[in-house]
This record gives structure tokens, C-alpha cells and sequence, in this order.
């Protein structure tokens, strides 16, 4: 049954290729697989959802879907939440609604085939089949200098693919089989002994090649240029899901299968992901477009989920389990993917409106568009961590992961440093989302904003999905966290 | 479910209902705003001297531990919902005249609700994480109020300046609750015990931390730019949260933490003289700058400040009871300032300059006089409420035996002074402007609250009151007559005698102190300075590097080198995108093979 949350919009994706009207199949399409995700997520453990098909006999290669953990059934909700709200979103250029909603489709698919994928290949696979699509999104259909930086992410995402795939292989290598659930296991039955050595090396070969894929410090700066030229879709689609799948990897991965490995590794990352947060952060606030702003600022947020691994690496290391890292890399990577895609799709909708996204010809819009106002303010509400939003009830999470179990007469020790100086990233999020908010729509109105319209209701209807999924998760994370337990 | 539920969540339900449906409809919208605060006014009363817990929900479970959103009673917390209702219902009645004319008054009346529900949280929480969710809350509703009027650049900045110098205060609060909770291994007040034997360094180093919090909510030096600022809301506003509720949410909040943790552990604390130092000075400086202002909101901003600073003082003496019997008389009189220079901002055609006023006392009767009360209550005339909360006060600061105990003293001078000069001036005198010669009574949907809460600003301190305070010393109420009210009484006659003499009759002020009118150059050292060159062009700085090494050079060299093999491709393909496509699928093409051979 999993294998129909890819395979419907593959399919209608290679519908709408030969032929069938574009925008509706593919709305069609999201809504279908909207729907069986949902159902999904209701009921998950059930045995039905798990298929194994033996694609190849020698060497073994089995096409394996299924539900990992909980883990894989949010990022399954996520990547069809926004596939809906993206295949809504934007206005398709004339005569390229093929392109423009098979490549939304794909890039779905792709996404979702990775987060139910049991087998390593499959795993690896889908995310590179979902990669094509966005590359030719921005390569055809970008803002600006688009043909730049499409070769540059290619070049830079392709990089970071193979060092991944290294790693990748040479996991499956040690570990006897392709097969994820066999693996983690041998790991839980202490049958899978991968040596300190060996580890340490994959990790690092994880962790660049997972890294560059999130868009880790310093691989980092493909991501807002890419964002800020891709097309409203492709933007939502690829910061808000697919770029979550590196990141997956790494926890499904790399946390539980290389303890030691990644333990090595833990003072670089940490020191690393303080780049993306308080380096990156900085950078974010020095943006001039609020397009750019929101690439960077995503970028920047991807820093706390780090932080969530490497507090549960640590803890793993001292012998002692971590209750909240997991679910908060969890809940924050669905808040996150949630609101920036919210973000993006709002923001193309300015720019269609008003003709600009720099801060300096944008002003007042709230006055002429008060629901774009109101609905973007809880999106950069949700971004810089107020309660009662999805990514606040994350944050406080990989705070608390941070400090959890810590002997109050110790000294603090390096994840607690990185947790302190992490929270002040809480302080720049602020600072800048509030800039972006005062700049664009506070203030008097200007002359690119002053005959600017509001949403209309089509244009509604995928700000609000993202709005209450923010908010649901807001109010009641547990909707979240009884999938994980 | 408990009544207290509903106290907390009714708010929030109309704010729902007005933002949702009623946005259009502003009478409707400000009627049902003001219906509920009325009816959270009642639940309050009807809690009063309640302590059993009502049923708590699980907001975050993770494997065995949980966190339940739960509410306190006890009499701190019913106390302070009669202060944050009863203001709050005399608020909203007062803003049904007040924003009469305005075009977005649905939305003024929706972010009245959205904050009591907020600040309604605060009080009741009982644990931290939950005192944290609605303390950020609180600031978002502030920020909605004080950017009512968000085209004014002006208010649009205020309301941003008062998010983000709170956010750092929240920085150092939420640092303070992780470690307060590895201290006391759990986030519930009622579950919190310091163990025995903890070296106090360690307890020392989370409070200052959580009092960060209070510093920034409760707009302590050196975070106290924004409350200033924040008097672009609305003045109902003002009188509401940037007086008598929300500002004094972080005295609130450390007194409840001195209460869980136990008061002994604090009266050695080095945290505890860092606390009134913090608190003593504010309400030094603070006076100091409100003798030069000459807004009428600025004048009782200041006075704000510095009379929070009291209460601060208070709790690092650890006499929190007293802070907060000065929290509960001085929301009152507070507000009734407030509220008294929003009719006369009101009647006066939104004239806010002081010099521009004179002779209110005679054009608006009922205003004047109820204002003359708050004056009175303000600068502590015995008798009133003010005067027997601020004798606590300066009473906690002699036993403690600390030198704050004349910085307090002489806050007791100037506070006189200034607000004598504001009275003499605006309300005395002849009318300096048309806009006053044209002024006359408001109607009494607003003298109607001001006259209540003047009666209050009379009576608050009286122990028949007590039973409505949330936390009272134990001879509150009662005189004394001693070295301390010797005192005040000095510095009250000599403040008013100096503001009086020096103000009666002027058309201008005769004193011009460049360093109080301008704030100390606080302000302007952080616009100018810390924004402008240690945030910003550090920004700027870092963005450049980042752009130079590594965009540049570092994945640059990565790029290039790549861009190499990519051209040996291009090469044997024609056209840009199918190189792209071609790339990538060598990654794929490279698995398969690892794979089958």
C-alpha cells in the first residue's frame, strides 16, 4: 500500500507528460495522496503498508517500502501536506503547466518514495530522481540569473549525492545487506558490530554528504540563491520536504547504526551547526530580498535539528537514552517544512502582487492585503518560535534534549554550550523575521503595494492548510508524538 | 471543567470568534470583547480564595515524562486575576468611547481579548515551560496593540523594538529555566525543592538567568527602552498592559519562583543583591528621566519604570509580598492615570504635550479630579493606597540595611516632583493651547472607569481589602510612625513643594537637562551602536565572508573543479539541461553498477 504514496503522482506526473490536462490531474492527483497519507498516519503499523519485492536475484536487490519508525510516517504527512498546498500554489507561465506540475508531482513523489523506502537503494534513489525535476524547474522557469544557479546546485547537490552514496555503500557493506530495517536490527540485537575506525569514516562520509544535501555549514550557500530563484512549488516543496531527507538519513541512519562514528564527529558538528545558526542567522539578517531572506533563514533553522542529533549522540555515547531528541528533530523538521513552505508560497504571491521582493520598494502592504498579512504573520510567527505554533513546541524540545539528564553540579558540558548559544539564534529569527514583517507590510503604503489586491479564495485555501497544521501542532504536539512513541 | 478554564480560555474564544467572523462588524466585535472581559471579571471573583488544582492536560509526552499545561490556585494567582480582569473589564469600557472612531477597532478589540488570555496564562500556570508559552505570548499581543496603528512608522518600529529587546531578555530566561530544572528535576511550582547541600553559586547563576526574563517583560535597565516607545499603542493600551498587567508579570514571576523554591534559600543568594541593585537603580534612573519628559504618557511611562523598579527592589530583599502589594495598589492608580491622559489626550484632539495643556482641572471636572487621585495615590500622600505599599517597600530596603535604602528615599523626592510638575502644568494654570481651551468633560463610559478606579487608588491599601490582594506582608495597612515614615514624609513635602514652586504658573520649562531629556543616551547608544554596528554592520561583516570564502573560494574551488568534469560532459551531450539531468543520473548509474557488479 505504501508504494501508492509514490505512485500516484509518479503517475499522474507521466499523465500529465503524455497528455492529460496538467493542472488537474495534478491537483487531483495531491489530493488523492493527500488523502492516503492521512489514512496512513492513522494507521501505520499496520502490516498492510510494508511490501518487499525482489527486483533483482543476484546480487540480491529487493524493492522494499514500508514505515520505518514514526519518523517516516510525519515526513510522509509533511511531504503530502505540502505537495497539496504546493500544487495549489503560484500561477504556472503560459504554455509550461506541463513542466510546472509534473515537476511538483515528481518532486513529491521522489520525496515520499525516499521516506517510505526500507531499502538503502530505493532510499538513495528516489531523492535523486526527485532532485532532476528541481534542477529543471530552476534551470527553465527561475528568477534571475536562473541557468547559474541551477548548474551551481547541480554541481554542489551531485558533489554531495556521491560522497553520500559512498557512505552509503560502504554501510551496507559492513552491515551485510541494503535491506534499513534488517540493519537497525542486527544494531538493537548487537549483532552488528561496525569497528570504531570504519565508523568514524562513514560517519564523515555521512555527515558531509546527508550535510550537503540540508544544507549544512559551510555547504550552505547553494540553498538561498537556489530558493530565491526557484518557482513558488519547487521552493516549497524542496526546503519544506525533500531537503528534510538528508536529515532523515541521518537520524534513521547514522545516529542509530555509527554511535561511535558519529561521537567522533560530535565537537565539528556541533561547531558546525552553531554556523548555521548564529553565522547563517547573521548572514539572514544582512538580506536586502525577502526572498533571499527566507532561503538563508532556512537554512539557518536547519541548525536545530542538528542539535537535536548531536544532543542524542552524545547521550548514546554517555550510556544514557535521550527521551526528546528524536521527537524534536521530528516535530521540528515538520514545523519547519510546514512553515517556510507557507513562507515561499506567500512570498511568490507578493511578488506577483506587487512586482518586487526587495525590502526597499515593498511597504504597507497590510493596509491593501490585510488575510496576505495576517497569514504571513503566522508563518514568520511559526519561524521565529512563538508558542502555540508548530515550531515552537520543536524548539523547546531540542532545548530540553540539550540539557536533559544533566547533572545540575556539573559543568556544562559542549551539546549544553551549543543549546546556550544556539537560543540566541531564538533572538536573530526574531530580528529579522520582524525586519522582513515591518519592511513589507507595515509602515505606509508604497507605490508597488498601494493598488496591490488579497488573496482570493483559490489563493486562501493552501495558506490556511499550512496555517492549521501550524497550528494543530502548535496547540497539540501530541498528534505528533503519539506516532513516535 | 474547572471555572478557572473557562477564565483562561474564554478570552481566547473571542478573540477567535472577532478576528474569524466579527472583523468586519467593529460594535459587535468590541461588545462581545467587552462581554467577556465582564465575564472573566466575575469568574475571578468567584475563585477567589480557591486553592484546589483543577484537572491539568498533557501538552508534550515523550517515553515516561510529560508535561501537563495545569492551573494554580492559590491566593497570588486568584489576587492577580482580580487585578488583570478588574483592570481589564474598566480597559475594555473605557476603549468602547476611546476607539469610537477608529477604522480597525475590531482588531483593537480582538488583541484586548488575544492578551487576556495571555496574560490570564501567566498567572494561572503552573509550571515554567507553560509561564514561558504565554510570557512570549503576552509580547505578541503587546506587539498587535502597540502596532495598532502600524502605518505610522513610528508605532510600527515601537512595536517591533518591544518584541525583540523582550526576545533578549527571553534568551537568558529560557536558559535560566533549563538550568533551574536540572537543579530541581521538574518545571512544576508546586513539585520545585532546592536540594540540600547545592552549592548556592549554582542556584545564583539559574536565577539571574529566569530574572532576565523579568528584566525584559518588566522593562528593567538596561532593557527598559522599549516601555517608553511602547506608548505609540493606544492609550487604553497603555494603561492596561504597559502598566498595571503585563509589565508587572515579571515581578509576578519571581515572586511566584521565591514562593515554589522557598524564600530562605534566597535571603543569602548573591542573585537576590544583583536583583535590587537591578531594581534600585532602574527606579533611580528612571525618575531622573521622567523630570524632562514632556509627553504626558512618557511623564507616567518613566514613573512606570521606576515604580517597578520598587517593586524588583522588593523582591530582591526578598520581601516579594511587599513588591507585590505594590504590583496590586499601583495597577490601580496606574491605570487611572493612564486611562485620565487618554481622555485628556481625548479631549485635547490628540495634543499630547503637556505645555500645550494647562487649565484641565476646570474644562474636565470629573477627569482632573480622579487624576488629582491617582496623582496623590502615586507620590504616596498618607492615606492612600499608594502610601502604605511604597512605607513596605521602603521598609524591606532599612532592615535590609542596604545604601538602596536612600536611593529609594530619594526616588520618593523626585517621584513628587516629577508628577507635581506634570499636575501643575496640564491640569492647573491657564490653557497654554486651543486644542486645551477647546477641551471639555468626556462622556462617562470613560469618567465611569476613571472614578472606579480612583475609588480603588484610595481604598486599595486598606487591610478590608486584603482578602483581594494577591500577596500581602502581614501588617499591611497599618502606620507606623518611625524613622521611615519620617522619611517619606520629608521627601513627599519637599518634592511637592519643588515641583510646585518651580512649575506654578510657567509656560515653559524652566529647567533644561539635555542629559535626562535625552534618556541618559541609552537609547541612542543602542540605536546607534548596538544595532547599527555591533548587530548590523557585524552582519554585514559576516555576509561578506560568507559570500568571499565560502561561497567564493571554498565551494567555489568544489565547484569548479566539478564544473570541469561536468564540461567533459557537456561536451558529449548537446544542450544545457539535458547535462544537468545527465549528471545526475550518473549518480544513479554509479549506484547500479556498485550494486550489480
Amino acid at each position: 500500500m505504501s508504494s501508492f504514496l509514490f505512485l500516484i503522482p509518479f503517475l499522474a506526473a507521466i499523465a500529465i507528460i503524455f497528455g492529460s490536462p496538467a493542472r488537474l490531474t495534478a491537483r487531483g492527483a495531491a489530493i488523492a495522496t493527500f488523502l492516503l497519507g492521512m489514512y496512513a498516519a492513522t494507521d501505520w503499523s499496520n502490516a498492510m503498508w510494508s511490501f518487499t519485492f525482489s527486483a533483482l536475484t543476484i546480487p540480491s536487490l529487493d524493492m522494499a517500502f514500508g514505515f520505518l519508525n514514526g519518523t517516516s510516517v510525519v515526513m510522509v504527512a509533511l511531504a503530502v501536506i505540502v505537495l497539496l498546498a504546493a500544487v495549489f500554489t503560484g500561477k504556472a507561465p503560459e504554455g509550461r503547466e506541463k513542466l510546472y506540475f509534473a515537476s511538483s508531482l515528481l518532486i513529491g513523489a521522489g520525496a515520499i518514495g525516499a521516506f517510505v523506502s526500507t531499502d538503502l537503494f530505493f532510499f538513495y534513489a528516489f531523492h535523486e530522481l526527485a532532485l532532476i525535476p528541481t534542477f529543471l524547474m530552476i534551470g527553465l522557469l527561475g528568477r534571475g540569473s536562473r541557468k547559474e544557479i541551477a548548474w551551481k546546485i547541480t554541481i554542489y547537490l551531485g558533489v554531495g549525492s556521491l560522497i553520500l552514496l559512498a557512505g552509503l555503500v560502504w554501510l551496507a557493506r559492513e552491515a551485510g545487506t541494503y535491506n534499513i530495517i534488517t540493519m537497525l536490527a542486527a544494531q538493537k540485537a548487537g549483532t552488528l558490530q561496525i569497528d570504531p575506525t570504519t565508523q568514524k569514516s562513514i560517519a564523515a562520509l555521512l555527515i558531509v554528504g546527508f550535510g550537503t544535501l540540508v544544507s549544512l555549514f559551510p555547504f550552505h550557500s547553494w540553498a538561498a540563491p537556489a530558493y530565491a530563484s526557484a518557482p513558488a512549488p519547487t521552493a516549497m516543496l524542496h526546503a519544506g520536504v525533500l531537503k528534510k531527507f538528508g536529515l532523515y538519513g541521518l537520524l534513521q541512519l547514522a545516529v542509530p547504526l555509527l554511535p561511535i562514528g558519529m561521537n567522533a564527529w560530535l565537537t565539528p558538528l556541533l561547531v558546525l551547526l552553531l554556523g548555521n545558526i548564529l553565522w547563517v542567522g547573521l548572514v539572514t539578517i544582512n538580506q536586502k530580498r525577502l526572498d533571499s531572506m527566507l532561503g538563508h533563514s532556512s537554512v539557518m533553522h536547519m541548525g536545530y535539528i542538528f542539535l537535536a542529533l548531536a544532543a542524542v549522540v552524545a547521550s548514546n555515547a554517555a550510556g544514557k537514552t535521550n527521551q526528546f531528541g528524536i521527537p524534536a528533530a521530528t516535530v521540528l523538521m515538520f514545523a519547519h517544512g510546514i512553515s517556510i513552505a507557507m513562507l515561499f508560497g506567500l512570498a511568490d504571491r507578493i511578488e506577483r502582487s506587487t512586482g518586487s521582493l526587495d525590502f526597499s520598494d515593498l511597504g504597507g502592504l497590510a493596509k491593501p492585503a490585510p488575510v496576505l498579512a495576517f497569514l504571513f504573520g503566522i508563518a514568520g510567527m511559526a519561524s521565529l518560535g512563538l508558542p502555540g505554533l508548530a515550531n515552537f513546541s520543536g524548539e523547546v524540545m531540542v532545548f530540553l534534549a540539550g540539557f536533559e539528564g544533566r547533572d545540575a553540579t556539573a559543568s556544562l558540558g559542549p551539546v549544553q554550550i551549543a543549546t546556550i548559544l544556539s537560543l540566541w539564534g531564538v533572538v536573530i529569527s526574531a530580528v529579522y523575521v520582524l525586519r522582513a514583517y515591518r519592511n513589507t507590510f507595515q509602515g505606509p503604503t508604497v507605490n508597488s503595494t498601494v493598488s496591490a489586491t488579497d488573496l482570493t479564495l483559490m489563493e486562501k485555501i493552501p495558506a490556511i492548510l499550512l496555517a492549521i497544521a501550524l497550528l494543530v501542532v502548535g496547540i497539540y504536539p501530541r498528534i505528533l508524538l503519539q506516532l513516535l512513541s | 471543567m474547572s471555572p478557572a478554564w473557562y477564565l483562561l480560555l474564554l478570552p481566547l474564544v473571542v478573540a477567535a470568534v472577532n478576528h474569524l467572523l466579527l472583523s468586519k462588524q467593529h460594535n459587535i466585535a468590541a461588545l462581545v470583547s467587552t462581554a467577556s472581559a465582564v465575564a472573566t471579571f466575575a469568574i475571578a471573583v468567584s475563585l477567589i480564595g480557591s486553592t484546589a488544582s483543577p484537572e491539568s492536560y498533557t501538552w508534550i509526552s515523550v517515553g515516561d515524562w510529560k508535561l501537563d499545561i495545569g492551573i494554580t490556585l492559590d491566593p497570588l494567582s486568584t489576587g492577580m486575576m482580580i487585578v488583570v480582569t478588574g483592570v481589564g473589564m474598566l480597559v475594555h469600557i473605557f476603549s468602547l468611547a476611546y476607539m469610537k472612531e477608529d477604522s480597525a477597532k475590531a482588531r483593537y478589540f480582538t488583541g484586548l481579548s488575544l492578551f487576556m488570555f495571555s496574560m490570564t496564562g501567566i498567572v494561572l500556570a503552573n509550571n515554567f515551560i507553560m509561564t514561558f508559552i504565554f510570557w512570549e505570548l503576552v509580547g505578541l499581543s503587546s506587539y498587535l496593540l502597540i502596532g495598532h496603528w502600524y502605518q505610522k512608522d513610528s508605532a510600527a518600529d515601537a512595536s517591533k523594538k518591544a518584541f525583540l529587546t523582550n526576545r533578549i531578555g527571553d534568551f537568558g530566561f529560557m536558559i535560566g529555566i533549563l538550568l533551574l530544572w536540572n537543579i530541581t528535576g521538574t518545571f512544576t511550582f508546586g513539585e520545585m525543592k532546592v536540594p540540600s547541600g547545592l552549592e548556592t553559586g549554582i542556584l545564583s547563576a539559574a536565577v539571574l538567568c529566569i530574572f532576565c526574563g523579568a528584566v525584559g517583560k518588566s522593562a528593567q535597565l538596561p532593557l527598559h527602552v522599549w516601555l517608553p516607545d511602547a506608548m505609540e499603542g493606544p492609550t487604553p493600551v497603555s494603561a492596561l498592559i504597559h502598566a498595571a498587567t503585563m509589565v508587572a508579570a515579571g515581578v509576578y514571576m519571581l515572586f511566584r519562583m521565591q514562593l515554589s523554591l522557598g524564600f530562605e534559600v534566597f535571603q543569602t543568594l548573591q542573585a537576590s543583591t544583583i536583583i535590587a541593585w537591578t531594581g534600585g537603580i532602574t527606579s533611580l534612573v528612571a525618575a531622573l528621566m521622567a523630570i524632562q519628559q514632556n509627553d504626558i504618557k512618557r511623564v507616567l511611562a518613566y514613573s512606570t519604570l521606576s515604580q517597578l523598579g520598587y517593586m524588583v527592589m522588593a523582591v530582591g530583599f526578598v520581601a516579594g509580598d511587599a513588591g507585590m502589594f505594590h504590583l496590586f495598589t499601583h495597577a490601580w492608580f496606574k491605570a487611572l492615570l493612564f486611562l485620565g491622559s487618554g481622555a485628556v489626550i481625548y479631549a485635547c484632539h490628540h495634543e499630547q504635550d503637556i505645555w500645550k495643556m494647562g487649565g484641565l482641572l476646570k474644562k474636565m471636572p470629573i477627569t482632573g479630579f480622579t487624576f488629582l487621585i491617582g496623582f496623590l495615590a502615586l507620590i504616596a500622600v498618607p492615606g492612600t493606597s499608594g502610601f502604605f505599599s511604597k512605607e513596605l517597600i521602603l521598609e524591606a530596603a532599612h532592615k535590609a540595611g542596604s545604601p538602596l535604602f536612600w536611593i529609594a528615599a530619594f526616588v520618593a523626592l523626585l517621584t513628587p516632583f516629577y508628577m507635581t510638575r506634570l499636575f501643575v502644568v496640564a491640569f492647573l494654570g491657564k490653557t497654554k493651547s486651543d486644542h486645551a481651551d477647546h477641551a471639555h468633560e468626556v462622556g462617562p463610559l470613560m469618567w465611569g472607569p476613571l472614578a472606579l478606579l480612583a475609588v480603588m487608588g484610595l481604598i486599595a491599601g486598606y487591610p478590608f481589602i486584603n482578602k483581594l490582594a494577591p500577596a500581602l506582608p502581614d501588617h499591611a495597612g497599618e502606620f507606623h510612625f518611625g524613622f521611615i515614615a519620617i522619611v517619606s514624609l520629608v521627601a513627599l513635602i519637599g518634592g511637592v513643594l519643588g515641583g510646585f514652586l518651580l512649575y506654578n504658573g510657567k509656560t515653559k520649562d524652566p529647567l533644561s537637562i539635555p542629559l535626562l531629556q535625552n534618556r541618559f543616551y541609552i537609547d541612542r547608544l543602542y540605536d546607534n551602536f548596538i544595532v547599527k554596528y555591533l548587530q548590523d554592520a557585524f552582519a554585514a561583516i559576516v555576509h561578506f565572508f560568507d559570500e568571499l570564502f565560502i561561497n567564493g573560494l571554498f565551494v567555489g574551488g568544489i565547484s569548479r573543479g566539478a564544473q570541469g568534469l561536468g564540461l567533459l560532459i557537456r561536451r558529449m551531450q548537446s544542450g544545457n539541461l539535458q547535462t544537468y539531468a545527465a549528471f545526475l543520473g550518473a549518480g544513479v548509474l554509479f549506484v547500479i553498477y556498485l550494486v550489480v557488479f
